[in-house]
């Protein structure tokens, strides 16, 4: 994979420094803080790029950036910047919501119940009933940012935890990377979704293309997956995912059926309906729960992950849904 | 419906949701047919709702709304 294109002040000072290793911008740029601006980091194109690039290089990496930049104090300090912001301003979004959650129920149960309070319009309903072949190829598109890189932000938390939360964790992970069947791991069945209506399914192929919702989406998992100390959060935000994939993966199943597209398209879905049955329950109970049991200090932050997930995923919706069907009401209008 | 595994099989129901089956290799069900667990940990429908049967597919969330 090549870096990607810039999107404004924020990736193109990111992407110099990785193009060039920060050792030759020393004299001008490369220890002073990155100039966040007063707007909003999470729905920014630009800023949500800038750390998309930055959390990349834990992955796969640029063919056109060195491979030691990954732990470069400089790069560090560029994503510290851009993360420091961003984690704040997807706590003050949650706060609200956390309040009015019950504080006695079990974790489980609680983290099960939050998907009930999400409002705004539905991406997959859309895709279920009216969606043309064009909207699902940009729907596959926007995912593929994630889905090609499925579970593996969650894999940074396996060394982090202990005894039962562990052993769930590797349970769900093992699944997910194809339960010892390289054919049956959902990236690479993400992948052939995407090549059955003639997308490239090369990692990184659309990242110049996709909203800064996608991007932000990618990034809370990565922020969550890459610090020990929000492992709460990864777990919790990974618990929401699951619970609120299987019904929205059938209705997207049953969109693709309904425009004829080859099943290699709607096979990933079909599979996330029976795969995220179970692993809502291993998320919640067995992770989250047990997580939780141990140090129940996790909690709030569990919560916190766990209604991030739900606030991009609502932010992501409103993104997708006004783009696909610009006459639709907004969430606002529907809200009223 | 029946269970079977090599070694011992664990059943732990969640509340108003599936029982996650550890350890099982086979389920049969209640028409005498089998079905193959492919996956470490499986979910069978306890709503018989299903449209997957015998394995839970969400849809006691719709029955049932929590």
């Amino acid at each position: 994979m090549l870096l990607p294109r810039e999107r404004g002040p924020l990736s193109r000072r990111v992407l110099q420094t990785l193009r060039t290793g920060p050792g030759s911008s020393r004299s001008t740029t490369a220890f002073t803080e990155l100039a966040l601006g007063p707007d909003s980091v999470v729905t920014d194109e630009d800023a949500q790029l800038a750390l998309w690039t930055l959390y990349e290089l834990h992955y796969r990496g640029f063919d056109d950036a060195a491979e030691d930049l990954e732990w470069d104090p400089t790069v560090l300090r560029l994503r510290r910047t851009l993360e420091r912001r961003f984690e704040r301003e997807l706590r003050e979004a949650v706060a609200l919501r956390l309040r009015s959650l019950p504080g006695e129920a079990p974790v489980g149960e609680t983290l099960l119940a939050l998907p009930a309070t999400s409002t705004g319009p539905s991406p997959a309903a859309y895709l279920h009933r009216h969606a043309s072949r064009e909207v699902v190829v940009d729907f596959l598109r926007e995912r593929s940012l994630q889905q090609l890189k499925e579970s593996d932000p969650q894999a940074f938390v396996l060394p982090r935890l202990t005894g039962r939360s562990k052993v769930a964790l590797a349970e769900l992970l093992y699944d997910e990377f194809g339960g010892g069947r390289p054919e049956r791991l959902h990236q690479r069945l993400f992948a052939e979704a995407m090549v059955s209506v003639g997308l490239d399914p090369t990692y990184g192929t659309y990242v110049d293309e996709v909203g800064a919702l996608s991007l932000a989406s990618a990034n809370a998992m990565s922020m969550f997956g890459l610090h020990r100390r929000l492992r709460g959060a990864a777990m919790g935000h990974l618990a929401v995912f699951e619970a609120t994939s299987s019904v929205p993966s059938r209705k997207i199943a049953g969109g693709m059926d309904r425009l004829g597209l080859p099943p290699a398209a709607a096979a990933y879905f079909h599979e996330h309906v029976e795969a995220d049955s179970v692993h809502e329950h291993l998320a919640a109970h067995d992770i989250c729960g047990a997580m939780v049991a141990e140090e129940p200090g996790l909690r709030e932050d569990v919560l916190v992950g766990a209604a991030v997930c739900l606030h991009l995923d609502e932010l992501s919706a409103l993104e997708l849904t006004e783009r696909w069907n610009p006459t639709a009401p907004t969430a606002q209008e529907v809200a009223s | 419906m029946r269970l079977s595994g090599p070694d011992d099989v664990s059943v732990r129901s969640c509340p108003g949701g599936p029982d996650l089956v550890r350890g099982a290799t086979l389920v049969v069900d209640d028409d005498g047919v089998q079905h193959e667990v492919t996956r470490p940990v499986v979910a069978i429908c306890r709503c018989d709702r299903s449209s997957r049967m015998p394995w839970c597919d969400s849809t006691h969330k719709a029955v049932r709304p929590r």
